[in-house]
Formats: C-alpha cells, structure tokens, sequence
C-alpha cells in the first residue's frame, strides 16, 4: 500500500461538483448540482486519512462506516463501497443530496480542522446514484417468518422500518395518507434538490422485498389503531407519521388570501404538480413578490420554488441573524446565488391588506442579537421604533410544524404535551406492540435521523416478536454443534430466493 | 409499483338536475369506516386535484358510499361528463373529518340548503335512529333542482320544504323555513345547517337571537384533508382551527362567514382559466371530425 497520507500529502482543495449556473437553474426544477463522476469521486476519496479515531463515524447519527465506504471507492470499488454504505444506510443517494453534514459528518472531519472536509455527502450520494443507475440492490435472500407489520407514514423512517422487517420475513404494508408514498421526500423537498426519480428508485427497492404500499389511507380514520393490532391481526405497528402540522405565527392578517404554509405550497408544488397549471389541475396561486418567513430548509425550498415559478422578486425574511439560520450550508449558499434577497434580523409583526382581502406587504421589526437562550442561539430582541414596510403580494409561512393530530384524537396513545408520541427507550409506544419514530417522536429533524429511528425501531420489534437479529449471531440453546458448525458459523441471514 | 389493489369503482350514477348529479362508489373499508358528518377527497385521474366531497350516505352492506357533487368548475363539471358506472376514481382517501357528535338533543331542526341536502342526510337519519324528534327544512332555488324529498321526508317527523320562486313548498329562503319551525317549537334545543356559507351565516343569525345552539360544516378550499397544508384554515371564536382535522363542524355562532367566503375566492382567475381551457377542450373533442 502506499506510503500513509498526510493533510500535507492529500489534495488540498476539495473536489469541486459541477453545479449548473444560477441564472440558468434558478428558472427550472431539474436538479442543481450534477454528481460526481468515477473520476472525481476517486479523486475526493484521496483527501481521506482513515483516522483510527473515526471522528465522522461519530459525526454521523447512524454511524456510516465512511472511512470504510470511501476506501472502497479509492480502490475504484464502487460495489463494494454501497455494500458498506447499505450496512448501515437504506438511502444514500437521499441522505447523501439531503443531510446537513456540515453539523454532522463532515463537521467533524480531521481533514475540515485545516482544509475543507472531505466530501463525504458527495462521496455517498456518488454511490447511491450508481447504485439507482445499474440496478443494485442488498436485498438479502428472505426467509419468510408468520409475522405480519403494518407501516403508519411512508417517509423516511416509515421506509426504513418496513425495510429491515422485510427483510426479516415480515409480510410488511406500508399505510400512507397521500396517493403517492415517500413523506416529505415527495411532497416536500423539491425536484431540484431530490429528484422524484431518486425517491421513485427507494421506493421500487422496497416493493422488491415485497413490501405493500396501501396508498390514500388515513390511519386513524380509515383503519383505527386499535383495529390494525386487533381485529385486522398485525402483530406489530410501526407509527412514522411524521410531524407535518404547519405553525403560522398569529400575526394579524394571517387569513388574508395569498398568505400560505410552506407545506401548502411545497405540496401543492410537488406532489400535486401544481407548477404545471393548467396542464394539471391544482393552482398555484404564488404572486410576483413573495416573502418567506423563516431560514430552514422548508424556507428554502420555498423560496427557491417561487423563484423558479417565475416570481420577480422573493424576501427571505427572518428574525435571527445568517449564522443561526437552520438550513443546510449549502441549501443557503445556493439560495443566495440564485438571487434571493435576505431579510436578516427582521421579524414580521403584520400582515398588511390590500383593501381586497389580498396581500400588500408585510410590516416588521427590526432585531438584535442579546444574551443565548436555552437553544445556546443568542435570543433576538426587538429594536425599538425600528418598523419597516416590505412590499408582496405572497407571505408564506415556514417557521416550522407541530404533531399532527389525527393519531391523538384516535387512539390512546400517550402523547407528550406538545402532542408527540411518547416512546421508551425501545421505541415502544403505550399501545402494545406498537412502535413509533422520527419526527412524530422528535418533532421535526433530518431524513437521517428519521431513518435510523425507523431502523431503530425495527430491531426493537424484532426483539418483541422473537425474531433473530440476521445481524447478530444466533445460538439457539442446545444445539451449538448442530450440522458440525459453531453457531457464530453459521449464516442466518442466508435464505430462499424469491 | 406494488400498491395494494384498491379499486374505486363507480357502481352506481344518477342525476338529479344538469348540475347535480349523484356517484355510489364501491370500497367496503370506508362504507365501513365512516360516520355522519365525514367527507372524502376524490382525484378522478391522475393529473386530477383533490377535491372533498361530503359523504352523503354510506351502505356497510353493499360496501358502498354516496356523494352528491354539483358540477361546478372544472373537475366537478369533468367528473360529471366521465364518471358512470364502471369507470374508477383514481383516488380516494377518507373518511376525512371528525364525525358529527349526534349528541342528546330531543328535537332538532336540520337544515338542507341546495346540495346540502346530501349531507345533512345522513345526520338526519342517525338523530332519527337516536329517538330524537327531528325537523327537516330543506331550501332549493327552484322545484327542477329538488332530489332526494321523499328521503329526507322518511327520516324526518316533520318537513319543510322552500323554494325561492315558490315552485315548490313554502316561498322563500330555508331562514323562513326555520321561522316557522322555531315558532311551532318553542323547544328546538339544536339545529344543524349544511348549504352554501350565505346560507349558514342566515341560519346562524336566526337561531342567535333565539338561543339556540347551532352547528354548520365548512367547506374551505383543501388540499390533503390531514392537517398537514393549513389551507382549510377557518376562524372559528377568534382562533385559527384547521377545518379537515378540527372541524368540518363548528358552532355556528363562533364561526367568521365573511373570512370563510373571502378564502373560498383564493384561486378565482385560475378556476376561470381551468373552466375555460375545459369547455375549450371540450368543444373541439365533440366537434364532427373533418374526414
Ligand atoms: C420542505 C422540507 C425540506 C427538508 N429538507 C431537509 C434536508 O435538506 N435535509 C434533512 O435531513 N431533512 C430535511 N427535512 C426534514 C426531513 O424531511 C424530515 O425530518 C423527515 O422527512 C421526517 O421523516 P418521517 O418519516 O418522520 O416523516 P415524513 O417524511 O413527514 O413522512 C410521514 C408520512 O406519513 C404520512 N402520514 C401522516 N399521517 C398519516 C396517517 N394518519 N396515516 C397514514 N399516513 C400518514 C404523511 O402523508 C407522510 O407521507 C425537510 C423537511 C421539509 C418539510
Ligand atoms: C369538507 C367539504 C365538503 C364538501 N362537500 C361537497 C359535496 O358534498 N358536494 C359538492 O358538490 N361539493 C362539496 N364541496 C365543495 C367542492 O369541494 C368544490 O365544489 C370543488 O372542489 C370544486 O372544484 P371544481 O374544480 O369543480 O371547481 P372550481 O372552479 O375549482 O371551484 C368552484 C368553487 O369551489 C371551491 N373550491 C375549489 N377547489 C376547492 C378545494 N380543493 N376544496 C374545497 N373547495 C374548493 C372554490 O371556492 C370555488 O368557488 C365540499 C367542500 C369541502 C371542503
Ligand atoms: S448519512 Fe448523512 S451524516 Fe451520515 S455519513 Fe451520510 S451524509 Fe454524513
Ligand atoms: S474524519 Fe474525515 S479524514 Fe478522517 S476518516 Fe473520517 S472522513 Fe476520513
Ligand atoms: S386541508 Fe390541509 S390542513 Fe386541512
């Protein structure tokens, strides 16, 4: 092998990904950045150490073997880099597009204390896309079991759940409220940052284990609960529904016409195609001048819709300063680039009425940073007789969401008093035999930690039901030399094919 | 994709007037599920919008559920030109909403105006099943646009029926209807009003001034009907309420008509620009081909 890499001796500057230019992106909904290739991704994959230490394995919640995954890829072993990437991870052409490394993974990466990180989303969404492109798959040969689960929720941790216990020989239904399953993969993040076609490929992997999506219904009103583990006869539940009730800030003239969720809009966008108006049915109804309130990731993707649905201008406007705004480094760099102008430290007080029940502008305060609070973000306190006026004609609202609340008003599920669902340590609900994850549990997080939850969660029901760990060794007792092998020998999660 | 065979079969069509037509659809799981007061959202094909429609009658033996739809705009006008028994919806999700609670009342006036004779069927029947002594007044423009008199009439004690020309029934509006009804009955305890949002503010303002306790089902424009958009945001006693999960059902006295009415204006030019592109459509599709 060669000589050991040193920060000295790896490339110092990371590999550029090419991402399409602004002017031209900022007006479609193809995706922005394009991927890397074979090249590029080998090239990025020699800026690693394999620090003994795994500083980003710890960075990572559910614990990615990258070092693992990316010597792989330096051996140009692109195989056996998503066989090391799916020990752990069930999406990684998503969480590689999608999560926030910068606090996560990357964040902590030794290269990132004197040069930029290694790219490591970069490296994983590499790998998850040539995985999609040439049709691989762990699918882990079956051994049906005589268990029966049903899926509350088709997002991330709904998805990864039914995953594993698919795998375990469950026979799994996924139940989901839309007519198309994926979560906030599907009706919230947008094409240009996850492209449907990604979310479609997840999808069709988890019909292959033989999972069965049961689209349009509404657990809770459909099928209660009660009614799934009792007369319907699941043996497990697995509640990821997660935490999609949108908060508006009640300010006056939230009612006006042209005021809107991001969730709305982002819907109505996304999954409802209503971008495609009138070639599809569903309206729009986003104006000239838009202001979004708020500095997530749902904001940006807000903005960045209404930008590429033709609006001339649109306001970014929230309450806090750049350094604190939630949304992912790179979601908000390309925010900026695209020509989004930033309203920082500026908090809107009022709605103002066009005198036709629509949308004029939006009053505000301006800010300044005081002492942190207890999030340890420094509390924004209004500067006073500081009022200004921002010109739209749209306001959408996308400072976060609370617990739905169907599953509460139907079932008695323990909730917390903010009205998620309260689990223990296993992921077990009050309900017995039911399980919850994601953000119907943590409120509103990341599509990683979704994921793992869902994984989480799965191990848990195996457990209840008595199933095997295909993971972990199993030794029934009194037959360890059963057919000549130590038990630790054998394979368990061998199996029949399908 | 493997999705679970769930057809949604129309099994059953007729109509009442050229706007109002009525569609059984088979699907056992929600005939079973749903309560009065429910509603589901349909898209007819793919491209479709979601649209909420009230459930207006269920049949747990036939596995089946009605609606009443009055052609409107574009979809509704569509589903009207291409649903008959044998086609399919391609989706339907419910049922949506908290059920009415048919409480305890011992005699109740339930007020129908229009197509919302449809859904306050079902609560009619479901008060009358209870014991409690049950008062129709139903309200149509005129005696052509009538459906479902005869219905009604066997789930009620008594009926009053109103047109506005007087083609039928008492002459006037359901609000006069009420008058006479409140005025024989000194001891109405609730009265339940479905119908076009003029229409329930009128009944609410009548039984305001009478005491009585009145509940109405909103109808905003919604797009998931899970709690999940906040477009069926309504203001009900000064605070925002989300109709598809708290409502479709308020106290009448509580609710805020004119911001209901304002709301249900949002995407005017666009349901005009959808209306006109369909009829458009239409008109070449019926045109005699030129060989
Ligand atoms: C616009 C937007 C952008 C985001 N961007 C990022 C990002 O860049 N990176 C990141 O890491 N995270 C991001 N997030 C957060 C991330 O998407 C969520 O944390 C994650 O999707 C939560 O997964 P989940 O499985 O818990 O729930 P969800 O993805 O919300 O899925 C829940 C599913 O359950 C269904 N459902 C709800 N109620 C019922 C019911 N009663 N019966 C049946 N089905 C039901 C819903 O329709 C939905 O499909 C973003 C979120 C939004 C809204
Ligand atoms: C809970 C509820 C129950 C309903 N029950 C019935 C029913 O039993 N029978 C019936 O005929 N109609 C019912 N409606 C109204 C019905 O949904 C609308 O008439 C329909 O969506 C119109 O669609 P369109 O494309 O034909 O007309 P459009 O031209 O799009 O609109 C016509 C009118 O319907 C309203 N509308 C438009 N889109 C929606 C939407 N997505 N949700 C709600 N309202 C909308 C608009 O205010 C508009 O004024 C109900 C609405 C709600 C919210
Ligand atoms: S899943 Fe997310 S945090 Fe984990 S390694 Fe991949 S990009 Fe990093
Ligand atoms: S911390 Fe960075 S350099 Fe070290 S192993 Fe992880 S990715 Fe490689
Ligand atoms: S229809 Fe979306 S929240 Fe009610």
């Amino acid at each position: 092998m060669a000589k050991k890499r040193t920060i000295r001796s790896i490339p110092q500057g990371r590999t550029p990904m090419v991402e399409r230019p602004a002017a031209e992106r900022a007006r479609d909904f193809a995706e922005v950045t394009c991927g890397y290739t074979l090249d590029e991704a080998v090239r990025e994959s020699e800026r690693c150490l394999f620090c003994p230490d795994e500083p980003c394995v710890r960075g990572c919640p559910v614990g990615i073997d990258i070092p693992g995954f990316i010597r792989q890829i330096g051996e140009g072993d692109v195989r056996g880099a998503y066989d090391v990437l799916t020990g752990t991870t069930l999406l990684p052409a998503i969480c590689g597009r999608v999560c926030p490394q910068e606090t996560q993974c990357e964040g902590v990466c030794t290269v990132g204390q004197s040069l930029e990180p290694v790219a490591i989303g970069r490296l994983e969404r590499f790998v998850g896309d040539r995985a999609i492109a040439e049709g691989w798959s762990s699918r882990p040969d079956i051994e049906p079991c005589a268990f029966t689960v049903a899926i509350v929720g088709s997002g991330p941790a709904g998805m990864a759940c039914a995953a594993d216990l698919a795998k375990a020989g469950c026979a799994v239904t996924v139940f989901e409220a839309f007519q198309q399953p994926g979560g906030v993969l599907r009706y919230g993040i947008p094409d240009f940052r996850l492209p449907n076609e990604v979310v479609d490929a997840e999808i069709a992997k988890l019909t292959r284990l033989g999972i069965t999506f049961r689209c349009n219904t509404v657990i809770g009103r459909l099928f209660t609960l009660d009614q799934l583990v009792g007369e319907m006869g699941f043996d497990a539940v697995f509640i990821g529904v997660g935490a999609g009730a949108p908060t508006f800030a009640d300010i006056p003239g939230e009612s006006l016409n042209g005021v809107i969720s991001a969730n709305e809009l982002l819907t109505r966008c996304n999954l409802m195609r209503a971008r495609e108006f009138p070639e599809r049915d569903t309206p729009l109804g986003v104006g000239r001048r838009v202001a979004v309130i708020g500095a997530g990731n749902t904001a940006m993707d807000a903005m960045r819709v209404c930008l590429r649905l033709g609006a001339e201008e649109v306001l970014c406007v929230y309450r806090r300063s750049r350094d604190e705004a939630p949304a992912r480094a790179e979601e908000l760099h390309h925010a900026e680039q695209e020509g989004i102008t930033f309203h920082w430290l500026t908090d809107p007080v009022e709605i103002l009425d066009d005198g036709k029940r629509g949308v004029r502008g939006l009053r505000c305060q301006r800010m300044e940073l005081g002492e942190p609070d207890a999030s340890g973000r420094r509390r924004p306190v209004p500067v006073p007789g500081s009022e200004i006026e921002l010109e739209c004609d749209t306001v959408v609202f996308a400072i976060g969401t609370n617990a739905n609340p169907i599953l509460g008003q139907t079932a008695k599920l323990r909730l917390d008093k903010r009205g998620y669902i309260e689990v223990d340590e296993e992921l077990a609900t009050s309900m017995q035999g039911v399980f919850a994850g994601g953000d119907i549990v943590t409120g509103a997080a990341t599509v990683i930690e979704a994921m793992g939850a869902g994984r989480r969660a799965a191990a848990a029901m195996k457990r209840y039901l008595g199933l095997a760990d295909p993971d972990v060794p199993y030794a029934p007792a009194g037959d360890a030399g059963l057919f000549g092998f130590a038990a630790d020998q054998r394979d368990h999660a061998r199996v029949r094919v399908a | 994709m493997s999705v679970a065979d769930v057809a949604y079969d129309i099994v059953g069509r007729e109509d009442f007037s050229d706007v109002t037509y009525l569609l059984e659809i088979r699907e056992p799981d929600l005939a079973r599920a749903a309560r009065p007061g429910q509603f589901v959202i349909v898209m007819s094909h793919p491209e479709g919008e979601r649209v909420p429609l009230t459930i207006a009658d269920f049949d747990r033996d036939r596995g089946t559920i009605t609606l009443v739809i009055q052609a409107m705009g574009k979809t509704t006008r569509e589903m009207q030109a291409g649903l008959r028994p044998g086609s399919s919806l391609y989706a339907l999700v419910g049922p949506l909403g908290r059920p009415s609670e048919i409480g305890t009342a011992k005699t109740v006036v339930c007020v129908g105006g229009g197509l919302g004779v449809a859904p306050i069927y079902p609560q009619a029947r479901a008060l009358k099943e209870r014991g409690a002594y049950v008062i129709g007044v139903i309200g149509f423009r005129n005696k052509t646009l009538v459906f479902w008199e005869d219905k009604f009439r066997a789930v009620c004690d008594e009926f009053i029926i109103c047109s506005d020309d007087g083609s039928v029934g008492i002459k006037g509006l359901v609000t006069d209807g009420i008058k006479q009804a409140t005025a024989a009955h000194p001891d109405i305890d609730e009265l339940i009003a479905i119908g076009p949002p003029i229409m329930m503010r009128g009944c609410a303002e009548v039984t305001r001034a009478l005491g009585i306790h009145t509940v109405v089902s909103l109808n905003p424009i919604m797009v998931d009907g899970t709690g999940m958009c906040g477009g069926c945001r309504v203001k009900v006693g000064g605070r925002t309420r989300f109709a598809c999960v708290d409502g479709p059902e308020f106290d009448a006295h509580q609710v805020d008509f004119d911001d209901l009415m304002f709301r249900l204006a949002r995407f005017k030019p666009e349901e005009k620009i959808a209306l006109e592109r369909w009829q458009q459509g239409c008109r070449i599709e019926s045109a005699p081909s030129v060989p």
